[in-house]
């Protein structure tokens, strides 16, 4: 049991993972408070619930996804999104030409990470389908574990994997077509047969 | 007659079994998923191994870097809206009591 008076002081500091995930679920600055609020107004009123000792970042959390779920998601009429194309592990660095020869020092593969901007992995995110992205969010990003994730969303740890698994791939064919696009990289990696 | 120059010995791809077991176990690795024991074999073959090392490094590195990219600062206003609807909250609270 956790008194309310002491809800603010606990939750406050979480504010700035919370608006992060918001917008990445949002993706609009003024749905995105719209959210981090009502989840914080949910939080103080469900207080009482929440045991002390347990993980409140994911109680948070849990709050924030429910409400979006509830509430966000159905006021834009998103068709829900479920497909994506299969593409193979390890996509960006495969296509980079890892794995395929021997590198030579520093590898260039990472170079060219070097070169993505904040608003090259905020727009590669945002691009994923909704599902997708809430389990790369809340792994990579926040660094919740497997269980964390499935408690989070309420599905099983099975199903996270799956999710965070297909989610990468597909975040890393996006930021592969940044690569491309800024001539980082050629459009195909050069498969070389003398 | 073949007059092509020969061709240099063939990298080495991380193609063993251990190599495509490693890799299979990749993200579980990053995300401290795994028990302590396959943890410590993978650590083993990537000491012998440098080209999974490479792809291991490689997506550690992207992990951090998404991470990082991610960040975006809490505007004042909405720190002072989450503040003033809190304190209504408590106050309907208060008279409610």
């Amino acid at each position: 049991m956790s008194d309310r008076a002491d809800f603010a002081d606990q939750a406050m500091g979480h504010m700035a993972s919370l608006y992060t995930a918001a917008l990445r679920m949002t993706r609009n600055p003024a749905d995105a408070e719209d959210l981090v609020q009502e989840t914080y107004l949910k939080a103080y009123r469900a207080f009482g619930t929440f045991k002390e000792g347990t993980n409140l970042k994911a109680w948070l959390y849990k709050i924030l996804t429910n409400t979006f779920i509830n509430s966000y998601r159905s006021r834009k009429r998103r068709p829900e999104q479920t497909e994506l194309d299969d593409v193979e592990d390890l996509y960006l660095y495969r296509r980079l030409g890892g794995l395929e020869a021997v590198s030579l020092g520093r590898s260039a593969e990472e170079e060219v990470m070097e070169h993505f901007t904040e608003g090259d992995v905020k727009a590669a995110v945002e691009e994923l389908p909704e599902q997708f992205r809430m389990a790369v969010l809340l792994a990579d990003v926040e660094g919740f574990s497997y269980k964390e994730i499935a408690e989070i969303l309420d599905i099983p740890i099975g199903t996270v994997m799956s999710r965070l698994h297909r989610g990468r791939r597909a975040l890393q064919k996006a930021l592969h077509e940044f690569a491309v696009q800024r001539g980082l990289t050629p459009p195909v990696a050069e498969t070389t047969t003398t | 007659m073949d007059t092509r120059p020969p061709e240099p010995p063939p990298a080495q791809p991380a193609t063993t079994a251990e190599c495509r077991e490693a890799l299979e176990r990749l993200y579980h690795f990053l995300d401290g998923e795994l028990t302590d024991t396959r943890r410590g074999e993978i650590q083993r073959h990537l000491d012998d191994c440098s080209p999974c090392l490479e792809a291991f490094d490689f997506e550690a590195e992207l992990k951090t870097v998404v991470a990082r990219h991610c960040r975006d600062r809490v505007p004042d206003r909405l720190r002072m809206r989450v503040v003033m609807a809190l304190a209504e909250a408590s106050k309907e609270d208060l008279a409610s009591e």
